[in-house]
C-alpha cells in the first residue's frame, strides 16, 4: 500500500498549499478556416473551435473529480489570427475577435489566446491590420487575449513593431479606461515566443503544431514555499534539492492530468509547462518562496540570485517528471497576481528596475505591472525594447505586459479582480526615450544567433 | 481500479464505522486501512476497490465529503493514480 505520509503530503499540498493544475489549454489549428470571404471565415473559425473543444470543460471537470485536484482554468489557444485572417482589414479583425469571444462563451472557457501576430522581422499587411485592431478588439471582448512577437534571437528586434506596440498599449488603456485599462492585461509583447505555451495572455497555437493538442500548465508556488520553510536553515546545495524534489512531484501530477485529458478527449498530448504560477491568494506566491529563502522582502539585494536558483531547480526537478516539457517553464513574477510581489511593491522594496533584472533569470518578463496613465507611448516602447533585448541577447523568452492605468498616477493603486489581482502604480524614469524609439528599423540579431 | 479515502481531523467515536458504512452503501470494497492518532489529531487512510461500485464515483465522493462536513472532518476520495504518480518513479 501507499505510504501514509506520502498520501497525507499530497492531500496537504492540495488542501493547505494551493496545489492545483493551473490550466488545461487546447491548441487548435485554424489554417483550414482561411477564406477570402469574411462571413465564411468567421463561421468556419467559430465552428472549428466550438466543435474541437466541445468536451474540454466537461472532461476537465471529470478529471478534477476523479483525482481530487482542482483544475483552475480551461482554455483554448488558436493559430495566430494575423495568419488566419491575412486578408482582413482592421474591422474584419475586430469582427474575428468577437467571433473568438462568442466561441469562448459557448465553450465556457475563461480565456482564448491567439489574437496575435509574429512580426519579429517585419509586418505583413494582415499583421499591421491585426495590430491596429487590437485596442478595439480587446475593449469589446472579455476573454480574447493578444500576443505579438516583436523579436527573436535569430531575427533581432523589429523596432518598428516595438514603437507601434507602445502606441497600441496606450490606446488599449484609453479604450478600456472605464475599467482601469484592463484591456492591457490581455495584451503581451514577446521576444522568442514559445509556440506551445498554455498560459495566458501569451498562449497561441504555433505553426508547427498538430491539428489539435493538449498542453497543461502546472502550478504550486505555495508547495515550494512550504517545503523551503520546513527545511529551515540549510545551505544552497540542499535547498536546490528540496526545490527539485518538490517540482518533480508537482509536475508528475501535471503529467498524469495531461495524459488522461489527452486520452479522454482523443487529442494528442503536447507539453507540460513547468511553471510556478502565483495567484493573489495568500500562500500562493513566488515572492514568498524568495522570502522563505532568507530575503527580508522580495526585491532586496539577493533577489535575482534567489530567483535564478529557483528557476533552474524547478526546471531540473520538473524535466524528469514529464515526457515533454515546453511552454514558458520556470517561475513567473507577475506583480499584481502575486500577494508577496504586491506587498513588496507597495512598501517600495520592489522597483521596476529590480523587476527588469529579475526577468533576466525568470521564465518570462515584466508582467502585470501597473504604470502611470500619463506614461508616453515612447516610454512604453522604451520599456518593451529593454525587456525584449534581454530575451534576444540571452536566447530566452521575455515578455512585457504593462497596464498604463488611465487617469491614475504613482501613489495610487488599481484593482483588476479575480486572478488578475491588484497592484500599486509603479514609478518609471521621468526622462524621455522618444528620439531613440523614433529611429525605427531593426536591431540586428546578436552574433550568437549564427550557430549553424 | 482503486481509490484512496483520507479522513483527517479531530478524533471522535465512530469515525471508522461511519466511513466504512458509506463505503458499503456504495459497494466500495475496503482492501486496506491505516490510521494514526497523534494527540487529538486523527488521520485514516483507506484503500478501496471502486470498479464494482453501484453508484458514480462522483456521488461517492460527494457523500463522503458531506459526512466529513457533518462531523467536522476532512474526508476525500481520490483515484490512487495521483499518489502513485507523485510518489513513485
Amino acid at each position: 500500500m501507499l505510504n501514509i505520509n506520502d498520501i497525507l503530503e499530497t492531500v496537504n499540498m492540495i488542501k493547505q498549499e494551493n496545489l492545483d493544475i493551473r490550466t488545461i489549454t487546447m491548441g487548435i489549428s485554424l489554417f483550414d478556416c482561411i477564406s477570402d470571404d469574411q462571413k465564411k471565415l468567421e463561421q468556419r473559425v467559430y465552428d472549428k473551435i466550438t466543435k474541437s473543444a466541445q468536451n474540454l470543460v466537461k472532461t476537465a471537470q471529470d478529471l478534477e473529480g476523479t483525482y481530487g485536484i482542482p483544475i483552475i482554468n480551461k482554455r483554448v489557444s488558436v493559430t495566430p489570427m494575423a495568419l488566419v485572417g491575412a486578408n482582413c482589414d482592421k474591422d474584419g479583425f475586430v469582427r474575428l475577435a468577437l467571433v473568438l469571444e462568442k466561441a469562448a462563451k459557448e465553450l465556457g472557457i475563461n480565456f482564448i489566446g491567439g489574437f496575435g501576430a509574429l512580426v519579429q522581422k517585419g509586418m505583413t499587411r494582415g499583421a499591421v491590420n491585426l495590430i491596429d485592431a487590437i485596442p478595439e478588439a480587446l475593449a469589446s471582448t472579455d476573454r480574447v487575449c493578444s500576443s505579438i512577437n516583436v523579436a527573436s534571437t535569430k531575427a533581432g528586434i523589429n523596432m518598428d513593431a516595438v514603437k507601434k506596440m507602445g502606441e497600441i498599449m496606450k490606446e488599449t488603456a484609453y479604450l478600456t479606461r472605464d475599467r482601469d485599462s484592463i484591456g492591457c492585461a490581455k495584451l503581451v509583447v514577446f521576444s522568442n515566443i514559445p509556440e506551445d505555451n498554455p498560459f495566458m495572455a501569451g498562449a497561441m497555437h504555433g505553426m508547427g503544431e498538430p491539428e489539435t493538442v493538449i498542453n497543461v500548465g502546472v502550478s504550486g508556488p505555495g508547495v515550494v514555499a512550504s517545503a523551503i520553510k520546513r527545511e529551515g536553515a540549510c545551505d544552497f546545495s540542499h535547498l536546490a534539492d528540496v526545490i527539485k524534489k518538490t517540482a518533480f512531484k508537482i509536475t508528475r501530477v501535471g503529467q498524469l492530468i495531461a495524459y488522461e485529458a489527452s486520452k479522454r478527449l482523443g487529442v494528442p498530448y503536447g507539453i507540460i509547462d513547468l511553471s510556478l504560477a502565483p495567484t493573489p491568494a495568500v500562500g500562493d506566491s513566488v515572492a514568498y518562496i524568495l522570502e522563505n529563502m532568507g530575503l527580508e522582502k522580495c526585491g532586496c539585494h539577493g533577489t535575482t540570485a534567489a530567483l535564478a536558483m529557483l528557476n533552474d531547480a524547478v526546471k531540473k526537478g520538473g524535466v524528469m517528471a514529464s515526457s515533454h516539457v515546453g511552454g514558458l517553464s520556470g517561475a513567473f513574477i507577475p506583480v499584481s497576481e502575486d500577494a508577496g510581489m504586491i506587498s513588496a511593491a507597495e512598501c517600495g522594496a520592489l522597483s521596476i528596475e529590480k523587476l527588469e533584472a529579475m526577468t533576466a533569470v525568470c521564465s518570462v518578463g515584466l508582467d502585470m505591472i501597473a504604470v502611470p496613465g500619463d506614461t508616453s507611448a515612447s516610454t512604453l516602447s522604451g520599456i518593451i525594447a529593454d525587456e525584449i533585448a534581454i530575451g534576444v541577447i540571452n536566447n530566452k523568452t521575455t515578455a512585457v505586459r504593462l497596464i498604463p492605468v488611465h487617469g491614475k498616477g504613482v501613489g495610487e493603486s488599481v484593482e483588476f479582480g479575480g486572478l488578475l489581482g491588484h497592484a500599486p502604480i509603479m514609478k518609471l524614469s521621468e526622462y524621455s526615450s522618444q528620439d531613440f524609439i523614433a529611429r525605427g528599423g531593426r536591431i540586428p540579431a546578436p552574433i550568437h544567433s549564427l550557430r549553424n | 481500479m482503486k481509490a484512496v479515502v483520507t479522513v483527517i481531523g479531530k478524533d471522535s467515536v465512530g469515525i471508522i464505522a461511519e466511513v466504512s458504512a458509506e463505503c458499503a452503501k456504495h459497494n466500495a470494497n475496503i482492501v486496506d486501512i491505516t490510521q494514526s492518532v497523534l494527540k487529538d489529531y486523527f488521520a485514516m487512510i483507506m484503500l478501496v476497490e471502486i470498479h464494482n461500485m453501484k453508484t458514480e464515483f462522483s456521488s461517492f465522493q460527494r457523500e463522503l465529503s458531506l459526512l466529513g462536513e457533518r462531523r467536522g472532518l476532512d474526508v476525500r476520495a481520490m483515484h490512487e493514480d495521483i499518489f502513485n504518480s507523485m510518489h513513485r518513479i
